[in-house]
């Protein structure tokens, strides 16, 4: 048996919707392209979990938001994420589907950053996002779910960042799913043109405890010759919400991409992030965390596939699962034939706090080339009795000593995002998802 | 009051049903510092563990009291909120965790929920530790313990020694894999300690150590238990002459445990 897939959104609603945003042609071509093609693919299957079963039709396509006058009228698990004390410059919030609040600094903008929300984009930059719109990095006709994600999109930010502009201080977008059942589409575009650098920072988060909807995201971060991309994530979807998010980057020689992902989705999901190291010496670090719980399933991806010479790419997953939480890890390093004297390492490690958990690590090699180095370490374990006692014999209670233990698994991630604020918040879930 | 007293008796303790210890007697009070010297596998660290209460080991048989309240019925944090410290032979690495947030939360440990002691007041008396200890300030940053030298796990346990001020400590092997200059440097910390309210079992094989603090009693292990007891100057005979006279005089062809004797 089969959940029934057909949506109630068709081509006319489609036609419809891209007319009243008075989006370019070629982008309602694209959208109803996409919605033909989303009829005869078929869904993603991620490896050993069966998705069969999970909700990606029950959702409310459009949902607008109302825009704030002032941050001070966020609910205070919104302001958690900003820093009190900062000013608040280079935010977007966007709130449901609408743009409930959006700030770039004078002096960005005069170097050229564009940081604006995906609809303003396609009508003020409407060259740049056609050339990057899903053409190198996702396609549209991957399956099921990208092709539905493109004919369904419905919010996200554009980033761009023009040749030799190095930004210091993060950009920072909340995605704040406020609408119970409203469905996230969100297409969010990253580009840093070459020599450029900057580091965005992303939160998703939702309260439907009950309410069933759906999270379909796709993500396409492009860094262009010697760019350096540093991209934080702290996905925070509540139960009801089923998500599948693909985060993928494209670097060219030289360039850097780093991801920091903090995957707290209370919900079923899929996550794929993948990094294609094309050009010579690219590099990627892709680093994530996630805790499981509840009857939560969960699969992750993450992949390094590299194409250039002397690129390297570090893969490391760390995973907590506790309850009857089942999550799958897969870790894969790919190296094509040509690129030499590449290097693709990873790590995945899962922690069990419950008999009922599982965790499954996958690390995956495939080696199309002779001169190149290459390395894995995975394990699923429990925490261990001995680093317990080395704790406890200093006076730390067994409650204590166990909390100190997980969160330093998980800190290789929670160190690296640049926000303090988020980090912090992101530090809370894992209390909160933990105890 | 005089300081604390800690008292083993007849300790028999098993490991995966093998048994290692067969009978210590010990009893070490404030103010004094005892000597637990033996060759390599006669019982030493599981003399140190089954105080401490690592997991692995069984006690079959015997009490351990600290102050008249029972040790045994306790848990590893217990223990040492009693008053109890080890120095690990092996201390554990642990990722993630940084050294100062451990420090800091075992002191914590200690004291009373709301008095915890203030990140000012904190970070004064472990710079003044670590400057004490000839420690390098960013091991206060680094993980607990991970990829740290032999030297370095060593001079953090005597830091953790010196911060937590506990009644009675055990150091198991703390001189172990140290050049002349750290072993002088952690002598020097231990010494810091001495005074009446302090007692303190230094586990060793080598006399080496004893140069620096010297023990008022000396302890001899063989086969998990303690075969011979006296002053500084059994120590020093050890020195000159080995093990081989106390084996010959007690009858032990092989020192270890697994000698069924
Ligand atoms: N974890 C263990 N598992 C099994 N046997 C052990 C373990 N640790 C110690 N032993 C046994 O106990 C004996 C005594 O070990 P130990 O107390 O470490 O001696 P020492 O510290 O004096 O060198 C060892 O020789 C070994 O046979
Ligand atoms: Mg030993």
């Amino acid at each position: 048996m089969t959940v029934e897939t057909k949506l109630p959104y068709d081509k006319d609603y489609i036609n419809e919707y891209s007319e009243n945003r008075l989006e370019p042609e070629w982008m309602k071509s694209l959208r109803l392209y996409a919605l033909e093609k989303s009829e005869t693919l078929s869904m993603p299957k991620p490896d050993k979990t069966n998705i069969t079963k999970w909700n990606f039709s029950d959702f409310t396509h459009a949902v607008d938001g109302a825009t704030l006058t002032s941050l001070d009228e966020l609910p205070e698990q919104i302001k958690d994420f900003l820093d009190s004390e900062a000013k608040q410059e280079n935010l977007v919030i966007q709130r449901n589907q609408s743009v409930a609040f959006a700030s770039l600094s004078a002096s960005l903008k005069e170097k050229g950053v564009i940081f604006t929300d995906i609809f303003t984009a396609l009508q003020e930059n409407e060259e740049l996002v056609k050339r990057y719109y899903m053409k190198d990095a996702v396609g549209i006709d991957e399956n099921r779910l990208t092709a539905l994600h493109a004919a369904l999109m419905n919010g996200g930010v554009f980033v761009y960042v023009p040749k030799n502009v190095v930004i210091e201080e993060p950009l920072h977008t909340i995605f704040w799913q406020e609408d119970s059942k409203a469905a996230s589409f969100n297409h969010v575009i990253v580009v840093a043109e070459e020599n450029s650098s900057l580091t965005y920072v992303e939160n998703y988060v939702s309260n439907n405890h009950e309410d069933e909807t759906v999270a379909n995201i796709v993500t396409e971060v492009i860094a262009h010759n010697n760019a350096n991309i540093s991209f934080g994530a702290v996905d925070n979807f509540a139960q009801g919400t089923t998500t599948y998010v693909n985060r993928r980057g494209v670097a060219y020689r030289d360039a850097v991409i780093d991801w920091a992902l903090g995957q707290m989705n209370d919900g079923n999901t899929v996550s794929e992030n993948i990094t294609h190291l094309v050009g010579e010496n690219a590099r990627s670090n892709a680093k994530s965390v996630s805790v499981g719980r509840g009857k939560q399933s969960q699969n992750f991806t993450s992949k390094i596939v590299h194409f250039g010479k002397q690129s390297d790419g570090y893969i490391l997953q760390h995973g907590v699962m506790k309850d009857s939480a089942v999550s799958i890890y897969n870790g894969i390093g790919k190296i094509e034939h040509g690129a030499t004297k590449s290097n693709a390492e990873q790590e995945s490690r899962v922690l069990m706090l419950s008999k009922n958990a599982r965790g499954d690590a996958n690390p995956i090699l495939l080696i199309d080339e002779d001169d190149v180095t290459a390395g894995h370490a995975a394990s699923v374990g429990r925490v261990d009795p001995v680093q317990l006692y080395y704790l406890m014999s200093r006076g730390i209670s067994k409650m204590e000593a166990e909390r100190l233990i997980i969160h330093g698994f998980l800190n290789p991630v929670v160190n690296q995002i640049p926000i303090k604020a988020v980090k912090d918040q992101l530090t809370q879930v894992i209390e909160r998802k933990v105890n | 009051m005089a300081g604390s007293t800690l008292e083993i008796k007849d300790l028999h303790v098993s490991i995966e049903d093998e048994k290692i210890l067969k009978g210590v007697n010990l009893t070490i009070k404030g103010g004094e510092f005892h000597a637990v010297m033996g060759p390599n596998g006669t019982g030493k660290s599981t003399l140190a563990s089954a105080i401490m209460g690592h997991p692995k080991y069984e006690i079959t048989q015997g009490s351990i009291f600290l102050d008249g309240k029972d040790v045994l019925e306790m848990e590893v944090d217990e223990r040492a909120q009693a008053g109890l410290f080890l120095a690990m032979q092996y201390p554990s690495e642990i990722s993630g965790v940084t050294n100062s947030d451990f420090l800091r939360s075992s002191i914590n440990a200690r004291r009373e929920e709301g008095n915890e002691i203030s990140l000012m007041k904190f970070i004064k008396e472990m710079d003044e530790a670590m400057d004490y200890l000839e420690i390098d300030k960013n091991m206060a940053q680094r993980y607990l313990n991970e990829g740290f030298s032999g030297g370095e796990k060593k001079r953090n346990e005597i830091l953790q020694l010196m911060m937590i001020k506990p009644e009675i400590a055990i150091l198991d092997e703390i001189d172990s894999g140290l050049d002349i200059d750290a072993l002088k440097v952690v002598s020097k910390g231990i010494n810091k300690l001495r005074d009446e309210s302090f007692g303190c079992l230094i586990i060793t094989h080598y006399q080496r150590l004893l140069n620096y603090i010297t023990p008022d009693k000396v302890h001899v292990m063989m086969q998990g238990r303690v075969v011979k007891s006296g002053g500084p100057e059994l120590a020093q005979r050890l020195e000159a002459e080995g093990y081989d006279w106390i084996k010959a005089e007690l009858g032990i062809e092989d020192e270890t445990v697994e000698q069924n004797a």
